[in-house]
This record gives C-alpha cells, structure tokens and sequence, in this order.
C-alpha cells in the first residue's frame, strides 16, 4: 500500500514536472486533461497493442509540446491489460474510481473491450474502443464509441473482391477469440446475400502451433475456390504458414486484424498473393494525391517511423484517429463534462482520420463503412493497392 | 507466561475481526474495496489450499480449475438458466466435490508428487473446456453475469460485498481452525510426517486425504461462485495455469501449515500487480524475482518465519 | 483417406519430437535432483528467442547463431541452478517446485524486455516449399526435426552408456547416496544436468521456432506438454521420454484431424491423468520401493 502511494506521488511528480518544462509560457497551470487508457501491451494481441501505446504516447507528448487542448495539458494515464478481460476490467475500475479520467481509449481486443462495456456504462464516462467486433457498437450503447472498422464490414469487402473474380465456393478458418467468433458469425450470415457457399468451415483453438490437421481437412474437400480466415496475431501468421507448407494455393484473405507488416514478416514470404482489406492508411503512397486522406496518412507515418524506427500499422492508426476524435470532441464541448463530450464524439461528423472518414451518429457509434477500406494484395513482401 | 489470547484460535480470529471491522475507514474509495475484497476471495481459497499442502503435505498445480468450475457454475446457472444464486452455488459447490473425490481417490493412493501431476493436468482440461465450449461459456472472452440475491434481497454497493466476503473469510478461518485441531487435523499432521507410520497406526492415510482435498476443492468452488457474482463477469482465465500457479505461490509464501499465513499470502499477491505496475516493463520480471527470492530465503513462508523470529526475539 | 492419415501422422511426429526432446530433459533433472523444473519450456523458448536475435539483429548466418543459441542457453540453464536451485537444495519439494515457476515467469519477463513482446519467424533450415510425397506435403523443417531428435537419440545413448559422466548421472538416478558414496560429485552431476537439458531445449527450440513461430510465451505450453510425454514415459527415464513425447504429438495431431480440432491441447493432459489412474509409473517405469 505505501509503495503504492509512493509509486503514484513519484508518478505525480513527474508529470507534474514534464507539464511545467512543456508549459513554458508560464501560465497558470490549468488543471490537465486525465486520458485514461488500458491497452494489450502483452500477451497474445500485444502486436496490436504495442502500436497503440507508441501512438498514443507520441501524440500526448506532441499536444502538450503545442500547447495542449484548450489551454490544458493532457495527461496519459495507461495501464498493460495483458490481452486479459478480468485485468481489463480491474484496471478501467482503477482508472474510474481512482485515477478519476475523464475519458478513456483502449480496450486493444474484443474481448477486452466487453468486459469493461457495463463499468463505463455504470459509471458515464465516454470509452472509444480499438478493437474490431461489432458487437461493441451493436446494439448501440450510449458511452462506448469505436474507431476501428467491424469485422462485418471486413466480410462484406472480402466477398465483393471474391464474387468480383466469379468465385462463389469458400473454405472457412476461425480462432476461437472474441473477434475470430464474431467474424466467422458474419461470414455466415452475410453469405446469402453474396450468393457465398461455405463449403467448409474449420476453427482452431488459441494459439495453436500446428493447424496442418485442419487446414488438410480443408484441401481434402471438394470444390473449394477461395479461402478466408477469422482471426489475427500470431494465430494469422502460422495459419498462412501451414496453408503455403500443405501446397494450397488458392486465393487466400485474411481479416484487416493481419494488416501489420508483422504479418508479412512472420510469414517469410508465405503470404506473397495474399488479399486482405485495410485502411487506406496502409498504402498511404499508392493513393492519389486527390484522396483527402492521404496526406494526414503521410504525415502519421512519418511521425511514427522517425520516432520509433519501425513500420505502421492500421492498429496505431485507430489510436491515432480515437485520441484525436476525443480531443475533438472535447474541445467542441468546451469542457471534460461527460456529457457534453460524449454528445460532441457523437456529432462527430466527416472527420478525416488515417482509418477513415467518420461520421458518426445516435445510431452508429463507428462511422465508418466499406468505402473507407480498400482491398489490398501482399506483393514482395509490401502492401498493393488493388483498383 | 504466555497470554491465553495468543493462542491461534481465539486471538487470531479476534485479531482478523477486529482488521475487517476496521478496514473501511482507510479505503479511500471503490478501487481500494475492490482489491481487498479479490484478496479476501483469494484468501478463501487459499486457506483450503492451505490445508492440502501445508497439513497434508500434497500440491494441486490445477485448483484455480475448481475456482472456474463453481465460477461458470454459478454464471451459467443463473444466468442462462435462471437458477436462483445460491442453489446454483451450492449446485456448483457438490459437482466440484464430486469431481475432486473421483479424481482424488485413484491418485491418492500413490506416494509422491502424482498429485501435483494429476490436478495440473485436471487444471487444464477445465481451462480448455471452458474456453471451447464457446455456445455454452461464451468462450475466451467469457461471459457476463447478471444479479445476485438471496431470498428476495440483493447487495448493491462495494461496501456490502466487503462484508459478505469478510464473514465469509471469518467463517472459513473458524472452519479451518476446527478441522485443523480435530481428530481429522491430527490425522492429517500424522500422514504428513509420515505416510507409512500414519498407516501402521490404524489411520486411513488415504481417506484423510481424500478428505482434505475435496474440502479444498469445495472451498473453492464457493470462493468461485461469488466472485462471479461480485464481479459481473467471467472468462476461462480463472480456471487457468497461470491463476492455479497464483493460488499455490500465495499457500508457500505466506507459509504452509498456517491458516494465517494463507491469509497474508492472499493479500500479498493479490496486490503485488497493482503495486508493481510502476514497474511496467519490468513487471513480469520483478515478480518471478520476488517468488523465486522468498522461495530461496524464507522457505518456511512469511508468517511462520515471522513467528518464529518475534518467538526467538521474546527468549 | 491415406494421405490425410499419413499427413497427420507426419505433423503429429514433427511436434511429438519437440514434445520428446523436452520432456528428456524433465526426466534428466528429475533424476539428478527429484526436483520438476517447470522453467524446462523456457529453455526451448530461450534457444528460438536467441537465434532469433543472433540471426536477424546481430546479423549472424544461421550455422552460427543456431550453435551459440544453444550456448546461451546452457548458460541460462546453469545459471539458474547455481543461483535459484542450489541455494534451496535443502527445501521442501514444493518450494523447489514454486522456485523453478518463478524462474520461468522470471525468464518470460525477461525475454520481454530484452526482446520485445512480438512474435518473429526463424528461416527454415532448408527453406519452406514442401516436398510432395505422393499427396502428402512434408515440410523440410518436419525432416530436420525428425532427423536432429533421431540424432540425439543415438548420441544420448552413447552418452549414458559409453561415457563416466553419463554413467554418473546413471548411478545418481538410481541411488543418490551410494553413487556419492562411491564417489560422484551429485553437485556437479545436478550442474551439468541442467545444462544438458537446456541444450536440449534449446535445440527443439531453434528446430521448432521456423515452423511454430517464436516469441516469449511460446515456452509455457510446449513446457507442460513435454512434461505430459515425460510423465507418459515414466519420469526419470529418458528414453520413456522420447516414446511418450511421439505418443503425446500423434494423438494430439489424430485427434485434431479426425475427432475434433478444438480439444486438440486437452489430449496431453487427458493422457496425464489416464497414466496416472492406470500406469503411475508411465510406459516404461518400474514400480520402486519406498524407503520408510
């Protein structure tokens, strides 16, 4: 308990004297502005959560270096859920009861992310979800928002690309996770209106070294034409792995969760003809100069690479678009009122992030839909935007 | 001349009282309520652990299964089938007994660590199960579960829980007390120190500890259920490897053979997390540390090693 | 219907040799010490981890980085009982227990921060396009694992039978205290076993990370399954080890195959308790005498 208390008074210390050294007009220090946040920094989605913590660290640093929101600095207050529902939910009480934020961003998996729905609820106050179900924002709930595209939304750009070859006979791959379930669910349910046949339909347990036996199950079945696999992180890689080493060499989708160059790399090369949907964040050099989006995207890459050294990804992308939809908000709202700024990340309207373009209402706390992904093809080892 | 309250029974209990009363007034606010109330659940468990290794000398590497187990009992029950809370507690409670005597009662029989082996390999069974019966128990991500009332009334409030929790901590201290100072207890101290001298005097070495780990395991399977209850929501993960590692650690740090010492283990790495998370990166590190570091010198366990130093320190 | 049995059959035994090279160094610390070292997983994580870092990072060819990731690794695993297990060589079993789990999660958490939380991909030995066998696909990987553990089948054979130290380690296993008696030194026998299963980890761990992917978790699961193929073998006897570690990798891959592929993990640990109710000793154990 007293370690505690000297942890935070250090904590409180340093942030105290990183906000006066920022703050060097020497004004009045205004109370900051409290964004709390929980991310998969660990365990098994730590490659989207990494992303995220950098994004959201790299931004934070760089408002407060201009001056911060309104006057008033931001202060991060972030904790490492570990891919785990019960710390997700531990850690989100902490931030509300006890860090006392005014907002809160994160929730990197599904899973993690509904563990914490009834906290927020309770406790009104705005949550703005990275992860991809659409479960989160279907049904709508009042104070939980999210930036990343659905799983839905996946599946309907997925089947456009396949139908727009003349396949119709698809083979399903599914984990068993939170965002793997939902996917598969909506590869079912959206296959009528594609005119899809699911022809087979195989699933996989967490992490999961070896899937040859399934994946032979699905090479041994009669009239397959294309496959799509649920699922994302490690699990994605060594199921394209397994697919290339059995032979198979139909044309192979992936969800937007294996939209990182982690992906590609931990392939080594098996996922060279590989097709999944992205944000146009992905491919921010192949867009033309025209698109509105390309130039934020340009910028957020060159920001991230020179800070970190390493490549983007869509996942710091949603970090990068849910803080600054947040500090929009709060800034239209005048206030950290609750309230008031969870009505203003409603109005949220045409707002131009690397994802996408929101516009989010009542009825749709995403904003987002399938224009605002495009299909892209892995080519030497590197993103193609397909037309 | 030693005063008769220092005795284990009366003073230790009275002392623990006297702690839970008190408590509240030094909590500033629900996060705080929120981890002494896990540490008091922890602490249950821990004390039925307790009397499995510390008094009958055998491991379970796997009872944090038996935790899931009444857990996703009490969230399915009430939940998907519209159980009232406690039936479905003491549903969950009796198939977890059961399990445990029909596991138990085949290893039980060997000499050594099988045990150890055999609840590893249970642990984890119940872990997988749980995550993969997906229409069932929801699945990796869990479930959430929905109210908790007895007889009509429900506790709203953390503070609530705090005292359902403590007396249900108190009531488990007195239960483990009298089991420990019981025919049974003496039974259990004798296959301790010897198995085959326990024999050959007549005791039913294996009977005892049969017994002994389906209380345990009983004793979990309650502590299980209302967590579920208090927390809204459950996932596999507290059936897991990891947790049953968790439990066990609590049992050997705080000090074996000592109820007391359950307690203060519970407590000690139920907060740990919290108190580490200063150390971010290093989290996972620092804590492998500490245990391996307590493990090496003060193999005893916390409070035994404790007593015995403010023992030698009052000659 | 034959390929698909033969191409399950071949992925069962590329991971039952994984899980038999593991559970081979349980058995050889159990012998030395009685102790169960449940940091064992985090040696093959440790050998994939390090090559990793040798091959990609420090720029080394793989001839090289594979070797001295197997040195590291060693020297992981005589650290560890020099400072974690002789200090407490006097503890209770379960605290030697509870000292080898917080040395793993110890081990994990320094993996994390010395290489990060990603998962990364060793290159194939002889790269990736599998060879088809009329029907069946074989990953060249697969033979390299097959072929190493075959290897070290032959060697550890030589080893026990034909060398002073091996036959030490023997008589340790048998009779601690008449093989002090006549003369081994139990500390360095303790000493160099857990070196040699940490060479042992380490070398499934290199041959596995190109197929299964490594990062700093991988060690947990492959760590109880090769404990399961130990138990299944008997603990304490090496080559009991080998034989469970195939049985364990086989029916996990059957079972996938043809029954269901979610309980795939369970199959390992449904057959821990079968061998316990039915063979405690596992396949190849004999029943001892207890001292009283």
């Amino acid at each position: 308990m007293i370690r505690d208390i000297i942890g935070r008074a250090i904590g409180g210390l340093m942030s105290a004297l990183a906000a006066l050294i920022v703050a060097a007009g020497g004004a009045a220090a205004a109370e900051p502005i409290k964004i709390g946040s929980f991310l998969a920094v660990t365990g098994g989605a730590s490659f989207l959560g990494d992303p995220e913590k950098k994004t959201l660290e790299l931004y934070v640093a760089q408002i407060n270096a201009n001056g911060g929101v309104a006057g008033r600095q931001l202060e991060l207050v972030l904790y490492d859920s570990g891919t785990d529902a019960k710390k997700a939910a531990s850690f989100v009480k902490r931030l509300i009861e006890d860090d006392k934020v005014d907002i809160i961003l994160g929730g990197t998996t599904t899973g993690e992310t509904m563990a914490v729905v009834p906290l927020v609820e309770r406790a009104g106050i705005p949550f703005i979800s990275f992860a991809g179900a659409g479960v989160i924002i279907e049904p709508v709930k009042k104070w939980v928002f999210k930036t990343p595209h659905t799983d839905g939304l996946a599946v309907q750009k997925i089947y456009e690309d396949i139908r727009a070859q003349g396949l119709k006979k698809v083979a399903l791959f599914a984990g068993s996770g939170g965002f793997d379930k939902s996917c598969r669910a909506n590869a079912h349910e959206l296959a009528g209106k594609y005119e899809i046949d699911i022809v087979a339909d195989e699933t996989h347990g967490k992490g999961d070294t070896d899937m040859t036996p399934q994946l032979t199950k699905i090479k041994n079945t009669g009239g397959v034409e294309a496959f799509l696999y649920c699922g994302f992180g490690a699990d994605a890689v060594v199921a394209a792995k397994n697919y290339r080493q059995l032979g198979l060499t139909l044309p192979h989708y992936q969800s937007h969760g294996s939209a990182s160059k982690r992906f590609v790399e931990g392939t080594a090369g098996a996922s060279e003809g590989m097709r999944l949907p992205a944000a146009a964040l992905l491919v921010a050099r192949q867009l033309p100069d025209s698109h509105p989006q390309k130039k934020l995207a340009l910028q957020f890459e060159a920001d991230y690479t020179a800070r970190y050294n390493e490549p983007i990804s869509t996942f710091g992308g949603h970090a990068y678009d849910g803080l600054m939809i947040a500090i929009g908000a709060i800034e239209r709202a005048g206030s950290t009122d609750p309230e008031k700024v969870r009505d203003e990340i409603e109005k949220t309207a045409n707002y131009i992030g690397v994802d996408g373009i929101y516009t989010m209402s009542p009825d749709d706390h995403l904003g987002l839909d399938t224009n605002s992904f495009v299909m892209v093809e892995i080519r030497n080892g590197d993103w193609q935007l397909l037309k | 001349m030693r005063l008769r309250l220092a005795t284990p029974r009366i003073g230790g209990m009275l002392a623990l009282a006297a702690v839970i009363a008190v408590l509240p007034l030094f909590l500033p606010n629900n996060f705080y309520f929120d981890v002494v109330i896990l540490v008091g659940l922890n602490a249950i468990v821990c004390i039925g652990l307790n009397l499995l290794v510390g008094y009958a000398g055998q491991i379970s590497l796997g009872h944090a299964g038996f935790f899931g187990l009444g857990a996703y009992a009490s969230a399915i029950l009430t939940s998907t089938y519209g159980w009232p809370p406690v039936a479905a507690l003491l549903a969950g409670a009796a198939g977890v007994g059961l399990l445990a005597f029909i596991v138990a009662r085949p290893i039980m029989k060997l000499r050594g660590h099988y045990l150890a082996m055999g609840t590893l390999g249970l642990g984890i069974i119940i872990s997988i199960v749980l995550t993969q019966e997906v229409d069932l128990t929801g699945g990796p991500d869990g479930m959430p579960v929905y109210g908790f009332s007895v007889l009509g009334w429900e506790p709203s409030g953390v503070l609530v829980w705090y005292w359902i929790v403590g007396g249900l901590l108190l009531l488990t201290v007195w239960l483990a007390l009298n089991i420990v100072e019981s025919p049974v207890g003496r039974a259990l101290r004798a296959v301790h120190g010897s198995e085959a001298a326990a024999q050959t005097m007549g005791v039913d070495v294996v009977h005892y500890k049969v017994l002994v780990f389906v209380v345990s395991a009983v004793l979990a399977s309650i502590a299980g259920s209302v967590f579920v209850h208090y927390i809204g929501f459950v996932t596999p993960s507290e059936a897991g490897f990891v947790h049953s590692i968790e439990l066990i650690t609590m049992v050997v740090l705080g000090g074996m053979a000592s109820i007391y010492g359950a307690v203060v283990g519970a407590a000690i790495l139920t907060m740990l997390p919290q108190l580490l998370t200063f150390l971010h990166d290093y989290e996972m590190l620092g804590f492998g540390a500490i245990m391996m570091g307590v493990m090496i010198f003060l193999p005893k366990g916390l409070v035994p090693t404790t007593a015995r130093l403010i023992r030698d320190r009052a000659r | 219907m034959l390929t698909e049995f033969l191409q399950f059959l071949l992925s069962g035994v590329t991971v039952g040799a994984t899980y038999a090279l593991v559970g081979v160094g349980f058995s050889i610390i159990y012998n030395a010490s009685q102790v169960i070292n449940f940091a064992q997983g985090e040696f093959v994580m440790l050998g994939g981890m390090m090559a990793w870092f040798l091959f990609e990072r420090a720029g080394l060819p793989m001839p090289a980085a594979v070797p001295l990731a197997i040195a590291g690794t060693v020297m992981v695993g005589l650290a560890l009982e020099k400072f974690a297990i002789e200090p407490a060589r006097n503890a209770s079993i379960v605290t030697l227990i509870i000292i080898t789990i917080g040395a793993s999660i110890f081990l994990r958490g320094g993996a994390q921060l010395v290489w990060g939380r990603d998962f990364h991909a060793l290159p194939a030995l002889s790269g990736d396009a599998p060879i088809d066998l009329s029907g069946v696909a074989v990953n060249p990987q697969s033979l390299w694992v097959m072929g190493c553990t075959l290897i070290v089948i032959v060697l550890l054979h030589w080893f026990f039978s034909h060398t002073m130290t091996g036959r030490a380690m023997r008589a340790v296993a048998f009779n601690m205290l008449a093989a002090q008696l006549a003369g081994v030194n139990n500390r360095l026998i303790l000493m160099f076993s857990f070196g040699m299963s940490a060479a042992l980890g380490a070398l499934a761990g290199v041959l596995i990370a190109p197929i299964t992917l490594t990062y700093p978790d991988v060690g947990i699961m492959l760590g109880l399954k090769g404990f399961c193929a130990a138990i299944l073998g008997g603990l304490g006897y090496p080559y009991g080890a080998i034989v469970g570690g195939l049985i364990v990798g086989i029916s996990e891959a059957m079972t996938a195959g043809y029954v269901s592929s979610a309980y795939k993990d369970a199959v390992a640990f449904v057959i821990i308790l079968m061998t316990l109710f039915f063979m405690p000793n596992g396949l190849f154990g004999r029943r001892g005498i207890e001292r009283v």
